[in-house]
């Protein structure tokens, strides 16, 4: 058995710390030691955006990170959407579209449509599909998906009105 | 919403209520958008073991010898174990409620026994204290195999002398075992009418051959398993499944035990469309269990998913059509030969129930072939061995309608199928709504929108899925604030909590939202079919109708016992009791509920039904309108519009209806372009990642525009028909009349790739 690291985070705003097998990547860190199951693991090669998380503000497939690269790193997941008991408008409108069908998928679409709201609080309708095809989903056809996030940047964007 | 966000999508209405047919947020939507719902990988006990499965290297291969013991003497390694740790039972019928195969070969693709017959057959299984070392001794199993010859197609497969697969596998020759050895496990034939005379009468003959790959359902969330043999025998299993019953009774009948042994519990499930009924690892996961005595859990990775669960067939089909110069159609002929991968058991059946569906014909000859080759043993995908018929079927009838100078739609609906039609495979058509899609297509705008510029096609399909009913439970407890609690055991993969929830709800007058949906275990509710067979709202919505029926008789009899008057002459109303003759006398559903307890106690609901096999409520058809542009340069096809109309009978939640149909056109879309198993020629599939195995992605599609047509079931009581299958079955063909629109070329083999456009244009200059 390898010798695990100590890694220090910050996950969601709360600082964690965790041992870890250097060959663990953060997928397997985030689900398995932390118990934050909301990621999921599709494909474990980077192909699928099931595991996306923000590391640092950027996002990446937690898959294809090494859990000792977490260190001293800001990570966001799908855990850390929600302010509190207020779903993020981004989650309020992939109920209201029926953005979901499995629900599989949602976590990493959601924290990826998140990511693109931030830099992004305007994207057109190629801006969304093209931000969102590292991310698959088999069940939906992505229309609704789509729809969902434009519906969302415009309640952000009248919020901020 | 507003109806401007939904300018692209209709509903057609029949019948309005006023619950069914509205969109309510689903009641688990909470869970699965912030990360909370438990899918079956996410499931965790105390002192969990991991385990992986051995697979094999081979396509084809007789296995000599397999030696484990490097493997368990391994530190950290609890448990080993291969076909032999499974009980010899008497072979017998095993029933997936969408299709069935025998135990034997069940048993045979669970853990491979003297012979692997595709490459990642599973051969043995550890379980160790974490899924790296369970991996690590994979490597430590040594297993020594006579590697034999693949035979990867139905063609090559059914040659006189190919490399067979089965040493026992003979023939079912027209429902006669014959006894010659062959890859060939079953030949039908469905004969209506007189089809010499049928050709001897048309003015126009086409015949075309075509060919498909095999494809893959392409869910993202992997085959998963956990399972816990415990102290007192039984047997716990918590996986991602479409039916919990069939896991169950699949899972008791490999390892030989009483079905009451065995308990599943459904967790989430992460995408099915058919792949997830067999069980691959739930008998496994049990067996290491067994003999470690610890939980373990099994989740397959992604390569795993392709190379050794069921995706759908490849096929091999001729298809002849004649008709008059008048447009009537006055003969069809099909031979289909379906593979069924590495055992019997091909959707070849299916496919030919739906081959000529749509259609009102005189004289018609099917030839189903079910053949096994070296791959994958094929599992149920979304309509099942429809779309490839209809790949062949709607060509041929465009190229009928182009040859005799008559519109596609206009030639469909004068030999459409409509109530009373019969089929060529026995059953007559009760109400359904072939007529109304394809007028619904012909009516829309997209038909007549102008399609300018070189490079454009446009192209129309229609299909049919003839859907199952099966056995369904549901229970239902009032909760004093007027709030019922529903449970059932149809896991939910798309929304079918609140499909469900909501029939019950519009028989009581509450709320979508005053019903607490809940998927229980199969200790916790009656037997209850797979989520499968787009039966799940038709069926199990039934269910949770009558029970809500029970609970409503039980109210009205509880009120007339607390006003002291005749229950006859009580009647609910909107959510209100009310005397009939007594206009003081009522109460609302809620402070009925409330005075439940004072008054003799709760109230449960209850029903089990069973809603009929194939074809119940009629099946539904799906018809698509597309328009493609194909790049000269590359051949890559852009989808620049596409249509999809389907009979919904009664869309329950519209929202989620236009879901299937979304995802099945996508899906399609997929099928028609790009997906296919990328075979080598000793047997291995060349492309089992997601990356290389191209499915659409959100920048390969425009939005998919949708259009629900209402023509109500005969039989359930809201109109219901199932509606998550007829979707895939026209996007395969109505693309490649779009493509022969664009480039004049008919496209008979899938995936219609760039690859494949590029040389069909060359070969055509040549």
């Amino acid at each position: 058995m390898p010798a695990k690291t100590y890694v220090q985070t910050n996950i969601n705003g709360e600082h964690v710390d965790f041992l870890c097998e250097p060959r663990q990547s953060l997928l397997e860190c985030l689900r398995d030691i932390i118990g934050l199951t909301g990621t999921k693991e599709g494909c474990n090669d980077g192909n699928c955006g099931a595991c996306t998380v923000m590391l640092d503000g950027i996002i990446v497939t937690a898959c294809l990170v090494l859990g000792v690269e977490a260190e001293g790193k800001e990570i966001t997941t799908i855990e850390g959407i929600a302010q509190g008991s207020t779903l993020h408008p981004i989650q309020l409108a992939f109920l209201e579209d029926a953005a979901l069908q499995c629900g599989i998928c949602t976590p990493g679409f959601i924290v990826a449509a998140k990511a693109l709201l931030d830099q992004n609080p305007d994207p057109t309708e190629h801006e969304i599909r093209f931000w969102l095809a590292n991310n698959l989903c088999r069940c939906t056809g992505y229309d609704k998906i789509v729809r969902a996030v434009q519906h969302a940047a415009e309640k952000m964007q009248e919020a901020t009105v | 919403m507003t109806t401007a966000d939904y300018d692209r999508s209709v509903v057609l209405s029949s019948v309005e209520y006023k619950v069914v047919g509205t969109r309510p947020i689903r009641p688990d939507g909470a869970d699965k958008v912030t990360g909370r719902a438990l899918y079956g990988a996410d499931f965790d006990m105390a002192g969990l073991l991991h385990g992986k499965v051995l697979r094999s290297p081979h396509a084809h291969a007789r296995i000599r010898s397999i030696d484990t013991s490097k493997a368990e003497a391994l530190p950290g390694v609890l448990a080993v174990v291969t076909a032999r740790d499974l009980p010899q039972v008497e072979d017998a019928s095993v029933d997936l409620g969408e299709g069935a195969t025998t135990l034997k070969y069940l048993r045979g693709n669970v853990l491979a026994e003297d012979k692997v017959l595709y490459k990642g057959h599973a051969v043995a299984a550890v379980a160790a204290t974490n899924p790296h070392v369970a991996e690590e001794a994979l490597e430590f199993i040594d297993v020594d195999y006579e590697v034999l010859p693949p035979v990867l197609t139905a063609p090559d497969a059914m040659k006189e002398g190919a490399p067979l697969l089965h040493d026992g596998l003979t023939t079912e020759e027209l429902g006669e075992k014959t006894s010659k050895p062959s890859n060939v496990a079953s030949h039908f034939q469905h004969v209506k009418g007189d089809l010499e005379k049928g050709f001897r009468e048309a003015d126009v003959i086409v015949e075309r051959e075509f060919n498909t790959k095999t494809v893959h359902q392409g869910y993202i969330e992997p085959q998963n398993a956990t399972a816990l043999w415990n102290n007192d025998g039984r047997l716990h299993i918590w996986c991602s499944t479409q039916g919990a019953f069939t896991a169950r009774d699949a899972t008791s009948q490999v390892l030989d035990m009483p079905v009451s042994q065995v308990v599943v519990t459904p967790m989430e499930i992460g995408g099915g469309f058919g792949g997830k009924i067999n069980v691959y690892l739930e008998p496994v996961a049990a067996l290491l269990s067994r003999k470690s005595g610890r939980p373990v859990k099994v989740v397959m990775s992604r390569a795993d998913v392709f190379e050794s669960t069921g995706p759908t067939c490849g096929s091999n089909m001729k298809v002849k059509i004649g008709a008059k110069r008048d447009g009537t159609i006055t003969a069809m002929q099909s031979y289909l030969a379906y593979e069924a991968g590495g055992f019997p058991g091909s959707p070849v059946g299916a496919g030919a129930a739906c081959v000529f569906a749509p259609y009102d014909v005189e004289n018609v000859t099917i030839d189903g072939y079910d053949v096994v080759v070296n791959k994958p043993k094929t599992a149920a995908y979304r309509a099942p061995g429809a779309p490839n018929a209809a790949f062949a079927v709607e060509q041929v009838v465009d190229e009928i309608a182009q040859k005799l100078g008559i519109d596609p739609i206009e030639l469909r609906l004068k030999n459409a199928a409509k109530e009373g039609t019969r089929q060529a495979t026995g059953p007559t058509f009760p109400r359904i709504g072939c007529v109304e899609v394809l007028e619904a297509m012909r009516n829309h705008p997209h038909y007549s929108a102008p399609l300018d510029g070189p490079n454009k096609g446009r192209g129309v399909a229609i299909g049919y899925w003839f859907n199952v009913g099966l056995e369904s439970s549901c229970n239902i407890s009032v909760s004093a604030d007027g709030t019922i609690a529903l449970v059932e055991g149809s896991t939910d993969i798309g929304g079918t909590r609140a499909s469900i929830s909501m029939q019950a709800a519009e028989v009581l007058g509450i709320p979508a939202e005053d019903v607490r949906p809940s998927v229980v275990n199969t200790d916790s509710v009656g037997y209850t079919g797979v989520t499968g067979g787009s039966r799940t709202t038709y069926a199990t919505g039934w269910a949770a109708y009558e029970a809500a029926q029970d609970v409503k008789r039980q109210m009205i009899e509880r009120a007339a016992s607390i006003w002291e008057v005749d229950a006859d002459s009580i009647e609910l109303a909107d959510g209100v009791f009310q005397s009939k003759s007594d206009p003081e006398l009522k109460l609302t559903f809620k402070e009925l509920a409330g005075q439940l307890s004072g008054s003799g106690g709760t109230v449960v609901g209850r029903a089990n039904i069973n809603a009929g096999g194939m074809g119940a409520g009629g099946g539904s058809f799906c018809g698509n309108i597309v328009d493609v542009e194909i790049d000269p340069e590359t051949g890559k096809t852009t989808v620049l519009r596409f249509t999809t109309v389907q009979d919904a009978g009664k869309a329950v939640h519209p929202s989620y209806v236009e879901g299937q149909m979304q995802g099945g056109s996508v899906q399609g879309i997929g099928w028609a372009l790009n997906e296919e198993y990328f075979m080598t020629e000793d047997g291995a599939m060349a492309n089992s990642t997601l990356l290389d195995y191209r499915m659409p992605t959100s920048l390969d599609i425009p939005m998919i525009d949708t259009v629900i047509v209402e023509v109500p079931s005969h039989d359930h009581p809201y109109g219901v028909r199932g509606v998550g299958e007829a979707n895939i079955v026209p996007p395969t063909p109505a693309m490649a009349n779009a493509i022969h629109g664009a480039i004049g070329l008919r496209m008979t083999d899938l995936p219609i790739s760039p690859v494949a456009i590029m040389k069909a244009t060359w070969d055509s200059k040549k």
